[in-house]
């Protein structure tokens, strides 16, 4: 770590220079401090001249800046007062890292107890706003330039040290310092040699933003009159003289102002564009959390049309034909879901298997309408209880899915909202979409959390998400979609966060509802027992495509895609023998954005051949009507010890015996 | 078609079962004792600072190089007269007993007297105080009122890494206005409208108009903060999964984010935030001073400068107290929001 922090950063600062802020930031800096070395040196007479015929002067061509109550030159006065300002400024924060640096290690170096009582009384003194800790300094150390520089240093003290003393833990706890320390180096020798140089950085960038703030709190004190004292003045102490002839000229307070303000900024500004540049947290500062997604929203893609699934007399709960979904991506639009088609009858239950990355649970989104911009939802037709969901007002919409269609999420934990009781949770789905009273949805409410088996539900009403467990949690999220009157449950991994104790009861509660109410499931899972315990119908999906469209009940033993059959065979049972490693589905899934040529499960497919490259198999009925396969292959046996070996060199040659 | 049910559907599903329903009435019981807890660790911490912060102000006399009698009475005054005024303050007491008489007077409300003008210090600070708490108030209120509407429209307009340039102009403009400091926005705008405009008056407490130069001065800063980190906290929160179960209830959206994303993302901000609101106390005294308002801020520094050290210790009491009200608000604002943060403290 420390070599890989001293070998680059030459670059890596360089890198922050590039950006136009930075760019901008550093010259400005380069400027403030080239102005701080030379402008005592060039300017002290012009700024130290008395003109006693020009007092009090507006702008004129002699004086650009007009002059000050004995007739001096402001603009010149203000370019020299530089060195002074920023000698201040950069003196005070020097006290203040190194007090920060002892107190924040103190906790590190003195021992538990007495590193205790530093970091309590550095807590303390960080609820302070430095201004106030340096008016109360300025009054012990006595007013004038010494005193203040000691007040702003003393003063900035507490912030560095919480600063140090947080990152300074950070670094104990890696495992090159615990070596060291095993190996009996020394405390401050640790200290120094393996964790000062790893906080460098950002203390560096801190400084800087703390050398800027300090140059503003100096130019404060002194413009109250308790900094720099005649004949010595600074940028505070000519705006304090300044501020008096406010009437007379202007000028005379705004040019100190503005070029502290400059010097400020400069500071400010390169601290934040290094402290961005490197990725470091700022005092005071968040970082940003960005989730992934460039802007850039791609064309639709042009695709193929799939063979439309046969009808059903009675209208479909659910009616999905070539559902496709895309995100924008580097190179162009990436498409997780790539012509899904399926319904979902009243009352059936649907499972959706598939390795992470198949597309199920973005399926399960997109039909849902729940995939934000920049991802695009595309389909041939896409019905809830035969409304169509493509168009149709946002409002008729809203009521329609908020009151049909149910949605359970994967993570109990983290899908209810914290800062809320969970029966106003609930409750407002009745009052949006049913228009009660918060009486009424609140009551209603109580009597679906006693439906999904809350004990207490009243009370439980009355709580916050964090006091229920997992399992309550999920029956909760349970109770929340039939606050309604849905006619399907979509559920996305409604058990995969759960323990093994709790799972099933929630899938009994699922069941139980499914034969109350007639409501259809969705049941998108990775786990192939339990969509086979729970469902009617699987469908197997495989690089956005569904690859088998099958009956529950042939999961075992009727499967006819070799993926499907290669995931059954990968679930332990009960003869699996523990001594032999567990099986797994051989080779990597397909990421989104490389689907090859061809069928996309070829490269790990024993039974794949020239075609399966070549050719993209198309779902298909196999066999019987409700039976659909994606594969050339379909239903050919698998070599023996094929699902646990890599896809065989010539598998043309196995293929030849015919499917029973 | 429902041949693969029949073995779950027969198991028999009891309305109480689990572990659920035994750690019910603990759990409840819990969130009251979480409140007590809270209840008792911050009134122990504020104490605690408060203690600090007197001790403070005792001390401060003390810590004054030389004598402070004779410093604020200057090197010609007759030696016995300074030594009748040491004799009155009783700073020839023993250290512990003049620390007792300070902690009895601050009790009974006397803060001591003042060095310059022989006036009870507690009748300067009532006098003064009004003035400058209805500044901050008003300035605390603005910058809130300003920075939560703003920060959220940026948070909602910028999520997902959209309007990239709506963000950096926020960003970028945000940063600046947060560096300016209260005291020369204070100059500038007295530039401005007092000077070159003449529509606001410039100096002292003179009618409310009076009170919008200084609040602008105070607010325009802590509001631009704010208001980037609420957008960055928006920003994160908008990706919660509970923002997406609002989504899926089918609220409208103003619901999803004032009601759902709003209450998250300021739980976050506001423990920045209580540190910005604080240190707005303290900037009135550079405010005070820059429009000549009859507040603390400029008895203050008048008083630092007269060496009238009973009026400074006095003064750097109330700021301090101020400070830890504005923080302790902020707690149990925090608490009240997100009951969890009482528990993530313990």
């Amino acid at each position: 770590m420390a070599a890989q922090r001293t070998r680059q950063p030459t670059r890596r600062w360089r890198q922050v220079v590039r950006t136009p802020l930075g760019a901008g930031a550093s010259l400005l800096m380069a400027l403030v401090l080239l102005l701080a070395l030379v402008a005592p040196m060039l300017w002290t007479d012009q700024a130290d001249a008395v003109d006693t015929g020009n007092i009090l002067a507006g702008p004129s061509a002699e004086h650009w800046a007009g002059t000050d109550n004995l007739g001096r030159d402001i603009l010149f006065r203000s370019l020299v007062a530089a060195r002074l300002s920023v000698g201040l400024a950069l003196t005070a924060t020097a006290i203040a890292i190194v007090l920060g640096l002892l107190l924040g290690t103190a906790p590190m170096l003195l021992g538990r107890r007495l590193g205790r009582l530093v970091t309590a009384s550095v807590d303390i003194a960080v609820a302070f706003p430095g201004l106030l800790l340096a008016l109360f300094f300025a009054v012990i150390f006595g007013v004038g330039a010494r005193g203040a520089v000691l007040a702003i240093g003393i003063a900035g003290a507490p912030s560095f040290a919480r600063l140090v003393h947080t990152l300074v833990a950070g670094v104990a706890a890696r495992d090159y310092v615990a070596a060291a320390r095993a190996a009996g180096v020394g405390r401050v020798r640790v200290l120094l040699r393996h964790v000062l140089p790893n906080i460098s950085e950002p203390l560096i960038v801190n400084a800087t933003i703390g050398a800027g703030g300090a140059l503003l709190s100096f130019a404060g004190l002194s413009f109250l009159g308790l900094g720099v004292q005649a004949p010595q003045y600074d940028w505070g102490r000519l705006l304090f003289d300044g501020i008096g002839a406010l009437y007379v000229n202007p000028a005379a307070a705004l040019a100190p102002g503005l070029t502290v303000l400059l010097a400020g900024l400069a500071f400010n500004l390169f601290g934040e564009s290094v402290a961005k540049g490197l990725g470091v947290a700022t005092l005071g500062h968040l970082p940003e959390r960005r989730s992934a997604g460039p802007a850039t929203s791609g064309p639709p893609t042009i695709r193929a049309e799939e063979p439309v699934v046969a009808g059903d007399d009675e209208a479909p709960v659910l009616d999905v034909r070539d559902l496709w979904v895309s995100f924008p991506g580097a190179d162009g639009p990436v498409q997780p879901v790539r012509g899904v088609s399926f319904a979902v009858r009243r009352g059936e239950a649907v499972g959706v298997v598939g390795e992470s990355g198949s597309g199920k649970s973005l399926t399960a989104l997109a039909v849902s309408r729940l995939i934000e911009e920049p991802g695009r939802v595309e389909a041939a037709r896409l019905q809830l209880l035969g409304a169509d969901l493509r168009t149709g007002s946002e409002r008729a919409q809203r009521q329609l899915l908020g009151t049909s269609l149910a949605m359970v999420f994967q993570d109990p934990m983290t899908s209810f909202n914290p800062t809320r009781r969970m029966g106003g949770q609930l409750a407002e789905v009745a009052r949006q979409h049913q228009g009660m009273t918060r009486r009424d949805a609140f009551g209603r409410a109580v009597d679906r959390l006693a439906a999904v088996r809350i004990p207490e539900a009243r009370r439980r009403a009355g709580q916050y998400p964090h006091e229920f467990s997992g399992g309550m949690r999920q029956r909760a999220m349970i109770g929340m979609g039939l606050m309604g009157s849905p006619a399907l449950i979509i559920a996305d991994e409604p058990t995969t966060a759960l323990d093994v104790t709790v799972q099933q009861q929630v899938l009994d509660l699922l069941q139980a509802i499914r034969e109350a109410d007639d409501v259809a499931l969705v049941l998108i899972s990775h786990d192939v027992t339990v969509v086979g315990e729970v469902c009617d119908r699987v469908l197997v999906m495989y690089a956005g495509r569904i690859v088998e469209d099958l009956a529950a009940a042939d999961l075992a033993t009727g499967a006819a895609h070799p993926y499907t059959r290669a995931l059954v065979a990968a679930v332990p049972d009960m003869e699996t023998d523990l001594e032999q490693p567990l099986a797994v589905v051989p080779g990597r899934p397909v990421a989104p954005g490389e689907v090859p040529a061809g069928c996309a499960y070829a490269a790990r497919c024993p039974l794949a051949d020239d075609r399966c490259r070549a050719e993209d198999p198309q779902l298909a009925s196999f066999e019987t009507p409700d039976h659909r396969v994606a594969c050339w292959h379909a239903g050919e046996p698998i070599p023996v010890d094929g699902p646990r070996e890599p896809a065989p060199v010539d598998p043309v040659e196995l293929v030849e015996v015919d499917a029973p | 078609m429902t041949t693969a049910n029949s073995a779950v559907a027969s198991t028999p599903a009891t309305p109480t079962s689990g572990p659920q329903a035994g750690p019910g009435g603990r759990l409840s019981s819990a969130l009251t004792h979480h409140w007590v807890r809270f209840a008792v660790r911050r009134l122990a911490r504020l104490l605690v600072s408060v203690w600090v912060l007197v001790t403070a102000s005792f001390l401060m006399i003390h810590l004054i190089p030389g004598d402070p009698v004779r410093g604020a009475m200057g090197p010609t005054a007759p030696a016995e007269l300074v030594a009748a005024r040491r004799e009155a303050l009783g700073l020839d007491d023993p250290l512990w007993v003049q620390y007792w008489d300070y902690l009895r007077g601050l009790a009974t409300g006397d803060l001591g007297t003042s060095l310059i003008s022989q006036l009870p210090v507690a009748d300067v600070v009532a006098q003064r105080l009004p003035a400058t708490v209805s500044l901050a108030a008003l300035a605390f209120l603005a910058a809130v009122t300003v920075a939560v509407p703003l920060g959220v429209t940026m948070g909602v307009l910028t999520r997902r890494g959209r309007g990239r340039r709506t963000e950096l102009a926020f960003t970028t403009s945000s940063v600046v206005l947060a560096t300016v400091p209260d005291f020369l926005l204070g100059v500038g705008l007295v530039y401005v409208f007092g000077v070159q405009l003449g529509w606001l008056p410039v100096a002292g407490n003179v009618g409310p108009e009076a009170y919008l130069l200084p609040v602008l001065s105070l607010a325009v800063g802590p509001a631009a903060i704010l208001a980037r980190i609420i957008r960055v906290e928006m920003v994160t929160v908008l990706e919660a999964d509970y923002v997406r179960t609002a989504r899926a209830k089918r609220l409208p959206a103003p619901r999803v984010y004032l009601g759902h994303a709003l209450p998250n993302a300021l739980t976050a901000a506001l423990t920045l935030g209580g540190l910005i609101l604080g240190a707005m106390v303290a900037s009135t005294v550079l405010v005070e001073n820059v429009f000549a308002w009859p507040g603390l801020g400029s008895t203050i520094v008048s008083s630092i400068l007269n060496k009238d050290y009973p009026v400074v210790q006095a003064i750097v009491l109330v700021y301090g107290v101020g400070v830890l009200l504005v923080n302790t608000t902020v707690d149990v604002v925090l608490a009240l929001l997100d009951p969890r943060s009482m528990i993530r403290e313990d």
